[in-house]
């Protein structure tokens, strides 16, 4: 098959035209059942050995090599190229929400960071057993839900939230939490990881995702980050967190505002109602002007483009409007 | 200059042996770094799908009964002390495992639950459904981020330091920023894992180079039967990748092209789970006798049932449909030998000492020995996590009282950047490292394979010699700082020729067949002359032999049938 790889390559250590990002068009002739992977692989070897790219065991399971392919993340090594290529071309651009280092790398820095911030490692309270610990084989079946992420990071390059607010812990590292707190061997001896489910509710937690799915679309290995998410949510409810306490989501307007700036005030006011489910409730809350330009065709808060997020901003900006108070304050966050 | 970097142990490699040991090293008291090439989960140890053997007493099992199965398995070149230490260590090891939060698969009872797999008279095979590698390697990592070791992620190493005979630290490339950096050690630990890829093709991943075992060889470690090279009954054509043992140890079978179990005639009792290297000739020479399809035999699961399959196999059944397009639930897949882990390695005791004094190995990269002649299916994850968990244990003791050895730091550093700035400066005409890298793996994949004899390595021999020529003017086209891996496969080519070298030269010396090395041309075991390990050190003309004695406790050396 002959197809032409377009990729958005850049150099930010470069002196030259390089500093900036630009395209490249490689064209290839590769075999039918060859992955995008595949053809990169080539490029790299016969072709251009100045392009870079993370890529190690060819089969999805060392999660090298997520990038964005036709505008969404996914595995070079997963994705056949016959199934994408569009008009004889395909596409290809490093994940996104990550700086980039070079061409297709990115820097994990924050990724890492923010699985080590939910304490990820088994944390049992009281002795441990002197054999194996005894727990079913569905329990362990369920979390291999979870355990076979491989952190690829492509639920990171696609979350919307993230895109916009940094401090928000992400869809990778949540999804690692509940790794933890659905653990039976986590925690007490009833296996509730009560401090977990407290931390993971504070701001930048469980609560400031939008529910916009796009992480359990990028991910290609099932993990389903969001549902996990909302997993943690329903955990943390039935241990006694409730939308009363610390009136969580009436303050939870200002409250975040304070941690992560103005940006909140998109999404806020969605959670508190239950997420885009509830769409005429989110309307009223939602600014003017924001309505206005969701009129023009601009997303809603699946801003998948930094630019549009910017025009958001900026209008936001000019408009200083005061923050909406929800007026429902008690909804369900199931929605 | 930036301040000098410096750790009491200095652990290469971050996968499973190297974080094993670096944890144990720090558990020791040792200041202990770990330094690896990619992230430590994007380890190659991720890729071991089918499980992790061991014997648990309290099931009525017996680690004797493991260790006869491993001696066997390994044509009775395995070390018989260092496999004692490893089944015996197995349970504890294990529990282990499974207290750092491991989610193996249960039992009815809520117990760890066992599989088959090959060459094993009992299931003694833990697993986590058919991603163990993955969830081990993982759950090792999030121990490593508990234990407080300084990680150097995406750090390539270029040179390991001796002075005086000792181990004095490593010199590393920050691949982020293209920087040269040395760090001081009073030990370093080498796990840089296996050397798949200078065969072509391999199940291994792309970063499987032989790095640990050719800074050793360079420094004058030695390396022991490299010719032992393990080709895997059931991969993929064309991509290579692997379709685990654990298919057949949940009972799949292995038909020719007219859906005969051809294992009947091969292993009337084990069938298609005799040893390794028993299946894979039986393959190759059914394919070589005009019993296959296009160069390849059929694995046949269609019987297991979705719902089995579904449960434990389901990652490598989308490895079929993602790269063979077929759904094993539906259709057998095609199959066939592939080269898949190296027996051979850089020579340690059962402390993970090398001959080089403050050198240790552990992982796939050392040869202990506990596989011998071929490993069997599961033993090798065991090895690292044993063997990791000693070298670290000794390592911190053993730099205890001592100090940093010391030496010209400077001058070193500044020789090792003007290697690499020679390379860089290459003119750009010249065959890539990728040329030669294949060529190389094609080479030995033709003659130092499953079948073997002394006309065919010989001539792989020749193309190594004029491999290396052309590899010494091999240019490095980007001229940039920052993740130019232009020049770290330029640079990983080197320890692929020198481990290629020795495999080379190991296989035509030893003139027996004898585990994985079969010669067409000396078809029998021979214990009078051959039972004793080849031991590979650099000479200037290329590497030079010499015999050390196999290890025998209590189990004599007897025929080998499944
Ligand atoms: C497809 C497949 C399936 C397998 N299945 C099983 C199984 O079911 N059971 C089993 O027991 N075994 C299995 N094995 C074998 C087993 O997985 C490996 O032998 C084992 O995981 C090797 O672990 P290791 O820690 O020695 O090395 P690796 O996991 O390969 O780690 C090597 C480390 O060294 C680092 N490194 C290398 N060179 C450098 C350098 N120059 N500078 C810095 N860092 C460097 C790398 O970054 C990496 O972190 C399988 C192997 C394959 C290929
Ligand atoms: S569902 Fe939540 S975590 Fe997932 S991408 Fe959307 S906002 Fe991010
Ligand atoms: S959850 Fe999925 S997409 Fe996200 S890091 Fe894990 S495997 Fe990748
Ligand atoms: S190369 Fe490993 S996940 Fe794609």
């Amino acid at each position: 098959m002959d197809v032409t790889i377009r990729v958005k390559r850049q150099d930010p250590e470069a002196d030259g035209e390089h500093r900036l990002p630009y395209w490249q068009e490689y064209p290839v002739t590769i075999a039918d059942n060859a992955t995008v992977l595949d053809a990169l692989i080539q490029i790299r070897e016969d072709d251009d050995g100045t392009l870079s790219l993370r890529c190690s065991c060819r089969s999805a399971i060392c999660g090298s090599c997520a990038m964005r392919i036709n505008g969404h993340a996914g595995l070079a090594c997963k994705t056949i190229a016959n199934t994408v290529v569009q008009d004889g071309v395909i596409t290809v651009e490093p994940a996104g929400v990550m700086p980039v280092v070079k061409d297709l790398v990115v820097n994990f820095d924050m990724f890492w960071e923010k699985i080590e911030a939910v304490d990820p490692f088994l944390k049992h309270m009281g002795r441990e057993p002197d054999g194996e610990y005894i727990v079913s084989n569905d329990a362990m079946l369920h979390l291999s839900g979870v355990t076979s992420c491989i952190m690829c990071g492509a639920c990171v390059s696609d979350c919307t939230v993230l895109e916009v607010d940094p401090t928000f812990l992400g869809p990778a590292a949540l999804a690692k939490a509940y790794r933890f707190t659905a653990d039976p061997r986590d925690g007490d001896s009833d296996g509730v990881s009560m401090e977990r489910l407290w931390a993971l509710s504070e701001p930048t937690g469980v609560w400031d995702c939008t529910r916009c799915n796009e992480c359990v679309q990028a991910c290609p290995k099932g993990v389903a980050p969001m549902d996990r998410i909302m997993a943690i949510r329903e955990q943390a409810i039935q241990q006694g967190y409730n939308n009363n306490n610390g009136a969580r989501h009436t303050d939870a307007f200002t409250e975040s505002v304070a941690h992560s700036g103005r940006l909140d005030e998109l999404r806020l006011p969605i959670k508190s109602v239950g997420g885009f489910t509830n769409m005429p409730a989110l309307m009223d809350y939602m600014p003017v002007a924001f309505r206005a330009l969701r009129r023009g065709k601009m997303p809603p808060i699946a801003h998948k483009n930094v630019d549009n997020v910017e025009a958001v901003r900026r209008l936001f900006r000019q408009l200083e409007p005061d923050p909406p108070a929800p007026r429902v304050s008690n909804n369900s966050p199931f929605g | 200059m930036a301040e000098v970097l410096q750790h009491d142990v200095l652990v290469v490699g971050a996968g499973l042996a190297g974080m094993r040991a670096a944890i144990a090293a720090r558990a020791g008291g040792a200041n202990t770094a770990i330094i690896s090439k990619v992230h430590p989960v994007r380890s190659h140890s991720n890729a071991a799908q089918g499980g992790i053997n061991a014997a648990l007493l309290d099931r009525g099992d017996d680690w004797e009964d493991h260790a006869y199965d491993t001696i066997k398995g390994s044509d009775f070149l395995g070390d018989q002390d260092a496999i004692e230490v490893m089944c015996r260590q197995a349970g504890a090891s294990l529990i282990d495992m499974e207290h750092m939060g491991v989610t193996f698969n249960r039992d009815d009872d809520g117990r760890l639950g066992t599989r088959a797999f090959g060459g094993q008279r009992r299931a003694r095979t833990f697993f986590v459904g058919d991603f163990t590698g993955q969830a081990l390697l993982h759950v090792m990592f999030e121990q490593l981020i508990k234990s407080g070791v300084q990680r150097y992620e995406e750090w390539f190493v270029t040179a390991l330091i001796m002075e005086d005979g000792q181990a004095a630290g490593v010199i590393a490339l920050e691949i982020r920023t293209g920087e040269l950096h040395l760090i001081r050690a009073k030990s370093v630990i080498l796990a840089t894992g296996g050397c798949g890829r200078l065969f072509e093709p391999s199940t291994n991943a792309l970063i499987v180079t032989g790095d640990g075992m050719g800074l050793v060889y360079n420094a004058g470690g030695q390396l022991m039967d490299m010719e032992m090279v393990q080709y895997h009954p059931t991969t993929l054509a064309g991509s290579g990748v692997l379709i685990s043992e654990a298919a057949r140890g949940e009972g799949a079978y292995l038909r020719d092209k007219d859906g005969n179990r051809f294992m009947e005639r091969y292993a009337p009792n084990m069938m298609e789970l005799a040893s390794r290297d028993v299946v894979s000739r039986a393959e190759q020479t059914e394919i070589n006798g005009g019993n296959g399809v296009d160069g390849c035999v059929y694995l046949d699961c269609t019987h297991l049932g979705e719902a089995l399959i579904m449960e434990k196999l389901s990652q490598i059944r989308e490895i079929g449909i993602d790269l063979a397009g077929t759904d094993m639930i539906r259709e057998p897949i095609p199959i066939r030998p592939g080269m898949h882990y190296i027996m051979g390695g850089i020579k340690t005791d059962i402390e993970g000492r090398t001959n080089l004094n403050g050198v240790y190995a552990a992982g796939e990269c050392a040869n202990v020995s506990v596989h011998g002649g071929n490993r069997l299916g599961a033993n090798s994850l065991l090895d690292t996590i044993v063997f990791g968990e000693r070298s670290g244990n000794h390592a911190s003791e053993f730099t205890r009282d001592m100090s940093f050895p010391e030496f010209d730091i400077n001058g070193t550093l500044n020789r090792e950047r003007r290697r690499i700035q020679e390379m860089l400066d290459r003119p750009e005409n010249g065959d890539r490292w990728s040329a030669i890298r294949r060529e190389m793996g094609e080479s030995m994949n033709r003659n130092v394979a499953v079948f073997r004899n002394e006309e065919g390595i010989e001539e792989t021999i020749d193309d190594l010699h004029q491999l290396r020529r052309r590899y010494e003017n091999v240019p490095v086209h980007n001229k940039g700082k920052n993740f130019n891996t232009d020049l770290i496969f330029a640079l990983e080519l080197g320890y692929m020729l020198d481990c290629a070298d020795t495999i080379a030269v190991g296989a035509l010396d030893r003139k027996e067949s004898r585990g994985a090395q079969f010669r067409t041309d000396y078809p029998e075991r021979n214990d009078e002359e051959w039972l004793h390990h080849i031991v590979l050190t650099k000479g200037d003309g290329g590497p030079i032999t010499s015999e050390l004695p196999v290890t025998i406790t209590k189990w004599t050396p007897e025929e080998r049938k499944y």
